[in-house]
């Protein structure tokens, strides 16, 4: 990364749930327009990383900042105003089962008045033809979708608002390999068209390779190594190199009991 | 010694969980209310939610009424017939019915059937991460969720109290005239005569009380739920059973505070 300032700076983050450390002084920054992926198995603390820089919860320790502007001392207000620059594709969809599938695209543009209700099911079919989905989409409900067309329609609910961050929480998780490569096509196209940062997690490496610029790998609450997307064959790391291999035999253990 | 100790920590325990929770509780529901008299307001989710709760509990709430009106009428009149007092049996349905069962049983049959399905439907948005999702599309879910429904509880059930009073008055005044042989003229009036303003204002009161616990207790559970289906069903198992005990204990108290001399 050059001198530039990150548009996101993750210093010193620590949270734990009770005993259970999760986030351990992890350092983490990305850059502007950059794609960044961060990869780690289950329970590495992934999602809470995400979770903290998104402000769904609450750091016990440390510095998280947007373009320099230090966000987990903003009053409510203006923390809310900073997570309103980000878009969030969460692991299952996340769409609101009560309502129709224009107004889940458009939800977010309604809540904050950047459009009416009365013209937010054209300005749903618009977004809904970038995530190649048909006008007749709109008008179903969330129940009637298949897990593809969910995750669709949760990225563009993620993008309606043309938001400068994006986030994708397992992004792939669940689908097919045809779909997740079509989705991971949409995630790269959609943060090209918007020239968004974006900041993935996952430990899907075909979906890594798809959408990262650079890769970073989580373990044990912190970033233990960072690269070009190029460089993850041969990271020179033990712990890198088990994981994208998915190699039983390594540094990193898994505590079965027998 | 050491059994003492560990006496006293066992009931201690409790004790502080149970202060925890209220005051949890309590602190859920400022929030709610806060957001009662902050715009934005979300007046078609409180129109719904009135709806949900009061049109669609009207035939379980009616049906209750009803039939408590009429057994009350039967078993008035069996006792009271012992003391030749059964010309009683009017005033007795109609301050019954007012006073305390249309609230009572119309609360608790509401707990049941709203109750749980707030706590079922809030809890499912909690561990599917919609209500995160609220968060991240700039929307309060205390506000869009909660408030809406803390408002339509508190505003539903006083009005299905009274649909309930007249019902249950009907159902004791059909048993009363047609099984027991009363005079139709003789028992209104009777109805009418001790009937007071305070009576049916008294119930509303605490149907009033009781929509607000109904409903703060199915939006704490299910908004605190976790841990997927089986966290969904014992946040609606526990929004039913605490908003049940709780419309008794609220009972005593409004009713200590109207009628305690």
């Amino acid at each position: 990364m050059n001198g530039a300032v990150p548009r996101i700076s993750v210093r010193g983050l620590c949270k734990a749930f009770g005993p259970k450390v999760v986030l351990d002084q992890l350092d983490l920054d990305v850059a502007a327009g950059e794609s960044l992926v961060v990869i780690g198995g289950s329970g590495s603390g992934k999602s809470v990383l995400l979770k903290c820089i998104l402000g769904l919860l609450e750091p016990d320790a440390g510095s998280i900042r947007i373009d320099g502007q230090e966000i987990l001392t903003l009053p409510r207000a203006e923390r809310e105003a900073a997570r309103a620059r980000i878009g969030m594709l969460f692991q299952a969809g996340a769409l609101f089962d009560s309502l129709p599938v224009w107004h889940n695209v458009c939800f977010g543009l309604i809540a904050t008045g950047r459009i009416s209700a009365h013209d937010a099911r054209a300005k749903a079919v618009e977004v809904l033809a970038q995530v190649g989905l048909a006008e007749s989409v709109a008008d179903l409900w969330p129940a009637e979708l298949s897990g593809g067309m969910q995750k669709r329609v949760a990225l563009a609910r993620a993008i309606a608002a043309q938001p400068d961050i994006l986030f994708f929480d397992e992004p792939t998780t669940g689908l097919d390999p045809i779909m997740g490569a079509v989705i991971d096509g949409l995630i790269v196209d959609c943060v090209k068209r918007l020239g968004a940062t974006a900041v993935s997690i996952t430990h899907d490496m075909a979906s890594a390779r798809r959408i990262a610029d650079r890769i970073a790998m989580i373990f044990k609450g912190r970033i233990i190594w960072t690269g070009l997307a190029g460089a993850i064959d041969d990271p020179g790391e033990a712990h890198v190199a088990q994981f994208v291999r998915g190699a039983r035999d390594g540094p990193i253990t898994m505590e079965l009991r027998r | 010694m050491q059994r003492i100790a560990d006496l006293l920590a066992g009931i201690g325990r409790p004790v502080i969980a149970l202060f925890r929770g209220a005051g949890a509780i309590a602190l859920f529901a400022a929030e709610a209310i806060s957001h009662l008299v902050r715009p934005p307001f979300y007046g078609k989710l409180f129109l719904r939610q009135l709806s949900e709760i009061g049109f669609f509990s009207l035939p379980v709430v009616a049906l209750t009424a009803v039939f408590s009106g009429m057994v009350l009428a039967l078993q008035s009149y069996t006792g009271f017939a012992r003391f030749s007092a059964e010309s009683a049996v009017a005033t007795v349905v109609v301050l019954s019915i007012t006073r305390e069962l249309a609230p009572v049983l119309a609360g608790l049959m509401v707990a049941g059937r709203v109750g749980a399905s707030m706590a079922a439907e809030i809890g499912t948005m909690r561990v599917t991460d919609q209500i995160d999702a609220l968060t991240t599309l700039s929307t309060n879910p205390m506000k869009y969720l909660v408030a809406p429904r803390l408002l339509a509880g508190t505003v539903a059930l006083p009005i299905l109290v009274l649909v309930a009073d007249v019902l249950g008055v009907a159902g004791g005044f059909l048993v009363s005239v047609y099984k027991l042989g009363f005079n139709a003229g003789a028992y209104m009036q009777n109805t009418w005569r001790f009937l007071e303003f305070l009576d049916v204002f008294s119930g509303l009161v605490k149907a009033a009380v009781f929509g607000f616990v109904v409903a703060l207790m199915g939006c704490y559970h299910g908004y605190h739920s976790k841990g997927g289906a089986q966290g969904v069903g014992a946040a609606t198992t526990s929004a039913v059973v605490s908003a049940s005990i709780l419309i008794l204990a609220f009972n005593y108290v409004v009713t200590e505070a109207f009628f305690a001399r």
